[in-house]
């Protein structure tokens, strides 16, 4: 909402600076975008009268005029503008002057000649036709203001207003109007607020001779007032009108409709004005639209209506979509003589939805859809008839028609200072408070105050709190520590038990990242998971910005893979990388997901092979603490290379895959080196975590190392010689440590040779010798038993 | 024999004085005190010398041969740190060799600056708490207050999962309030920090997905300047304590009274200048004693408790504190990006 501070004078006096009246106005809750001072980029630019014109001997089109500035010597300015006579009044840019845009004007020569400035057309002054109707746009704006030569042509245009741009929140309706911010404005500086009535002298016709309104949905149209002007002289409207509309962003069209928006802007109070010719029968139905209706609005465009939008209609058919836009079909023309002016209450909700479905979301409509004052109907279109016999833009019909289908209910609250101060925590005075609510329209009779009609916010106690709060001042609330009793803080188990993980991410070196929780379907393609899988089961956005952000994700690997690609796109030669990602699953029979954090590991370059990466998973599944962890081939999961995949399993638990990329998957994304994920599933790990350890006494007696090579065949897994080994020796065995697999010479076709560490320690005694052979041999029969290994 | 042994006596220490290196001195040590050494052969022929001589003699010799120990024992530590000395020498590193790359993972930076604030509200007796992102309207709209026609409702504004509007991806971290209200008695003090989702196009200052921060305290007697306290601590704690605050009026549906909070420009302290755009101050949220009827609708009396609430956008908090002019940097995840906190 722009305000004009020159028409906020008509209501109320604030001598503040424009700094000072905005800073003010935002701290007592209309917030101020901005504010300018209209013509503010021009500068050294006055009227000038032309008292000779000569043709420049060196140009066939350009005049050297003579002009009077008001100064003590007349000024040669060369121009090449055909419309300017002796004797007359135009914009001069002086010497040094600057115009909007930033435009320098200096003294110069012209194929000769000096010119000492420039004379200006509209547009250069940043002004446009409809301002000044009576200028031409492509020449010298001669003026036909009341002016002399030197007069500043920022006064004489109406350009030295500061205008000052509000942001109005959703609930303050009444602020998008220049009598609303004049309220809030006196109250907001304590000085005297005067809102004139206004008057229509009429005589002309009794207005129920002519038209009739019958509404037909009370609930979509609380109320519909109208009134007619006959012998209407469509005209451009007068400058002081003009240059407040322009100052409001709306430009100046006509008398007419220049008076409608002028009243929008005065009261809030959307109006619409019909050439009563074009009504049937004089007569005008609130109804909604019927089956297969529709209606060309004023912009050109055609709309089929929906059943339940609501139109003023005529016996034959729509005239207006209500609160939205008038319809051609009864536009005001060069033609019109009479007009209705209507001034209508209708229901926001429907509006909006209206609005939103045809595409057409207008001024009007953006004011309906918050919901407007049901009584501000009748004053605005007095107004609008006060204006009209102002202007002499026709003669008033006697009588208002106004149709009251549904009264509104009038508000009361119960002023409890008390409890005001209770919540704000402060000791405002009464005296304060009932100053506040009397001068922004409340009415109080002992305790109880009568909201305003125009305060459909204010409902309860809370909101009266809110008003005399923000005229008292936010900041003189004085801060203080939370009051009440003591209450203990700290995260949750599970994120405890997150940032454990994280920490032991980060300390292997990987980085964290975030990415979005909605991907593309296609991403499920893409690291081929199988039809029929249940990560295929997602939650799709409905209106989603595009494809590639339509389906909240099922698992976190498409997010790794695609920041993998796109830092290896972007050259960098290494990453290592971890996500606390949350992934949507569904669950049967419940409209919620359950939502999971889902701990992703990707990495590339840097010497990452499949055994660092699953050496960082085993790392963090023991800072995880989790029990009986193993690991076993996979083969199915075909995001992954089939040679290359592991299941994580605690126990029988499946915890999630580990391993490298298929290649497929890695071309699906740009990948064209070997790149490493792991997915597990974080919900699991907290789930399973194990018992904080008790403290185990340090060993006592030295332990001994044996190594021992065994050959088998090649397909035997490591992992399960190394479980025969464990079960094997269960007395001195401690440790079990792998240090080589070797196949070539010496060693079969098919065969391999495996090499592992045996730490061997009692806890009764220094373990002798022939103990340990004894536990050796155990381990070595067990093998040959178990898989026909020899000792090599 | 005195006589001799004053000579050897000179002699020894002259040479254990000379001696280079530790070979030396143990040829020194055999020489004079091994089993055919010279001080040995001297003190052999004592049986020659007379009673009154022995004696004296014989300290003599006791004093020379403690000397000679002692001689090579200093001589030998001098020598000994003499070659360490040496051995150090020859070590020496160019220790403006850069050192070995041990490669830290980084925390991103969107949950550094998160920890931060929410270690800030644990010390103030806040519990953390989460709620889900695919949420119901009941909690997310209705029982915020939010009404029928509000604009965020609308399909421009929100995504939604079911066409009956019932579900759809959480606007707000908002809906955990009501979550908590329903389940919990006051006291309450939480804080709930999560992803929330508005359909904004992808550009430098707006994501569909982004992060809030919201705080909740319920108990008799709460405030509106315990409010503005708890916001500055925060703001004191995260920016400096010389970080100006100042609380505006303001429009929610869920709190009332309603303010945003603002904090004084950093670059220019209030003047106005390119990155307050003008203003002197920056918007960093949104805040509000919890409105009745929120209360009511999760079953607490407002005429016995009051409370207030406020949501923070992290993203803000983030760009602000490290000077990041593009949120994209945040979800792309460019390393050199990553490793810059």
């Amino acid at each position: 909402m722009k305000l004009s501070r020159e028409w906020l004078g008509e209501y109320t006096t604030i001598g503040a600076p424009d700094k000072e009246y905005c800073d003010a106005m935002t701290m007592s809750g209309s917030k101020v975008e901005g504010w300018e001072v209209t013509g503010s980029g021009i500068e050294r630019v006055v009227v000038g009268r032309v008292v000779s014109m000569e043709r420049h001997t060196n140009s066939d089109h350009m005049w050297v005029c003579r002009i009077d500035v008001g100064g003590e010597r007349e000024l040669q300015i060369v121009t090449g503008a055909q419309n300017v006579s002796a004797g007359d009044l135009v914009p001069v840019a002086l010497d040094g002057s600057t115009l909007p845009g930033g435009k320098e004007i200096h003294t110069g020569k012209l194929r000769g000649e000096l010119s000492e400035g420039m004379l200006c057309s509209l547009g250069e002054l940043g002004l446009e036709q409809r301002d000044f109707p009576y200028a031409i746009e492509d020449g010298i704006f001669v003026l036909e203001e009341d002016c002399v030569p030197g007069d500043d042509i920022r006064a004489v245009c109406g350009l030295n207003d500061s205008v000052v741009e509000f942001e109005i929140t959703n609930n303050r309706p009444d602020c998008l109007s220049v009598r609303g911010l004049a309220r809030e404005s006196a109250c907001t500086f304590r000085t005297p607020l005067t809102l004139a009535e206004p008057t229509v002298r009429g005589g002309h016709g009794d207005i129920h001779e002519k038209l009739s309104v019958e509404i037909k949905d009370a609930e979509l149209c609380p109320r519909y007032t109208a009134r007619m002007v006959k012998n209407i002289k469509i005209a451009p409207s007068p400058k002081w009108m003009r240059r407040r509309l322009r100052a409001s962003g709306v430009r100046p069209i006509n008398n007419i409709v220049d008076i409608t928006n002028y009243v929008m802007l005065e009261y809030g109070q959307p109006m619409h004005a019909f050439d009563y010719a074009c009504l049937h029968n004089g007569k005008i139905i609130v109804r909604r639209a019927g089956e297969g209706e529709s209606l060309r609005t004023l912009d050109g465009n055609d709309h089929a209506l929906a059943p339940g939008m609501l139109v003023i209609a005529d016996p034959e058919g729509p005239v207006a979509l209500a609160g939205v836009m008038g319809g051609a079909n009864s536009e005001i023309t060069d033609e019109t003589t009479t007009i209705v002016f209507e001034s209508a209450n209708f229901l926001g909700h429907s509006i909006r939805k209206t609005a939103i479905a045809l595409g057409m979301r207008t001024d009007a409509s953006g004011r309906f859809e918050k919901g407007l004052d049901p009584l501000g109907t009748v004053p605005a279109v007095d107004r609008a008839c006060e204006l009209v016999e102002l202007l002499g833009a026709g003669e008033v019909l006697d009588g208002t028609i106004d149709v009251l289908a549904k009264a509104p209910e009038t508000t009361f609250i119960e002023l409890d200072e008390g409890r005001i101060n209770a919540l704000l925590g402060t000791d405002m005075p009464r005296e304060f408070m009932t100053d506040t609510l009397t001068a922004l329209g409340f009415e109080l009779n002992g305790n109880t105050l009568t909201v305003p009609s125009w305060r459909g916010d204010c409902t309860m106690l809370a909101d009266i709190a809110e008003e005399c709060a923000r005229f008292w001042g936010y900041d003189k609330i004085e801060a203080t520590d939370i009051r009440g009793a003591a209450t203990q803080g700290g995260y949750s188990e599970k994120t405890l038990f997150m940032q454990k993980l994280g920490t032991a991410c980060r300390a292997m070196g990987y980085t964290e990242v975030m990415t979005y929780s909605f991907v593309s379907p296609s991403s499920l393609d893409r690291i081929k998971v199988p039809a029929g899988s249940p990560l295929r089961d997602n939650y799709r956005i409905l209106n989603p910005l595009g494809e590639d952000t339509s389906v909240m994700r099922t698992t976190a690997l498409p997010s790794m893979l695609g920041v993998l690609s796109t830092n290896l796109n972007r050259r960098n030669m290494e990453a290592r990388l971890y996500e606390m990602a949350t992934v949507y699953r569904k669950q049967p029979g419940k409209a919620l997901a359950d939502e999971r954090t889902a701990l992703t590991l990707g990495a590339y370059g840097g010497g990452t092979d499949f055994f660092a990466l699953k050496g960082a998973v085993e790392t963090l599944l023991r800072a995880a603490r989790t029990p009986d962890v193993r690991f076993t081939a996979d083969t199915e999961t075909a995001a992954f290379h089939p040679g290359r995949c592991a299941a994580v399993w605690s126990g029988d638990t499946r915890l999630g895959t580990l391993g490298q990329i298929h290649p497929d998957v890695c071309a699906a994304y740009g990948l064209d080196g070997a790149t490493y994920c792991a997915e597990l599933d974080g919900v699991l790990l907290h789930d399973l975590e194990g018992a904080e350890p008790a403290y185990t006494p340090l060993p006592r007696f030295p332990a001994i190392t044996r190594d021992i090579a065994v050959v088998c065949d090649a397909a035997v897994p490591v992992g399960e010689l190394t479980d025969c080994i464990r079960k094997a020796e269960r007395n001195v065995l401690r440790g079990v440590k792998l240090f080589d697999v070797y196949t070539g010479a010496g060693i079969p076709e098919g065969k391999k040779s495996v090499a592992f560490s045996l730490t061997l320690r009692s806890d009764d005694g220094t373990l002798t010798d022939d103990h340990a052979e004894e536990a050796v041999r155990a381990v070595l029969d067990a093998l040959r038993e178990s898989f026909g290994a020899v000792i090599r | 024999m005195k006589k001799m042994l004053e000579s050897l006596r000179e002699a020894s220490r002259r040479a254990i004085e000379e001696a280079v290196d530790m070979d030396a001195l143990e040829a020194l040590r055999v020489r004079y005190l091994g089993k055919k050494g010279e001080l040995t052969a001297i003190l052999k022929q004592m049986g020659k010398l007379s009673a009154e001589e022995r004696p004296v003699i014989g300290q003599l010799a006791n004093e020379i041969r403690s000397e000679l120990e002692s001689g090579i024992e200093s001589r030998k530590s001098a020598l000994a740190a003499k070659l360490q000395e040496a051995k150090l020498r020859a070590e020496t590193l160019d220790v403006t060799m850069p050192g070995k790359e041990i490669s830290l993972g980084k925390k991103h930076v969107i949950n550094t600056v998160l920890d931060e604030v929410v270690d800030i509200f644990i010390g103030m007796g806040f519990s953390i708490v989460d709620g889900p992102e695919i949420e119901l309207s009941n909690y997310d709209f209705d029982r915020l207050n939010i009404p029928e026609n509000h604009t965020v409702r609308e399909w421009t504004d929100t995504f939604y999962i079911t066409g009956d509007e019932k579900v759809h991806l959480r606007c707000q971290t908002s809906p955990v309030q009501v979550r908590v209200m329903e389940s919990t008695r006051p006291p309450i003090r939480i804080l709930s920090p999560g992803r929330v989702y508005r359909k904004d196009e992808i550009d430098a200052t707006h994501s569909p997905m982004f992060h809030q921060i919201e705080g909740l305290v319920i108990d008799k007697g709460i405030t509106m300047g315990d409010l503005k306290g708890t916001l500055n601590t925060l703001m004191k704690k995260l920016y400096g304590p010389d970080t100006v605050t100042r609380f505006r009026p303001h429009h929610f549906p869920f709190t009332e009274p309603s303010c945003e909070m603002d904090v004084q420009c950093f670059e220019c302290h209030g003047k106005g200048c390119r990155v307050c755009k003008g203003e002197g101050w920056i918007e960093l949220l949104g805040a509000g004693m919890v409105h009745p009827r929120v209360l009511e609708m999760s079953g607490i009396d407002p005429t016995v408790y009051s409370g207030f609430a406020f949501g923070v956008g992290l993203e803000r908090l983030v760009m602000r504190r490290f000077q990041i002019s593009d949120m994209r940097l945040l979800y792309e995840n460019d390393t050199r990006f990553l490793s810059q906190f």
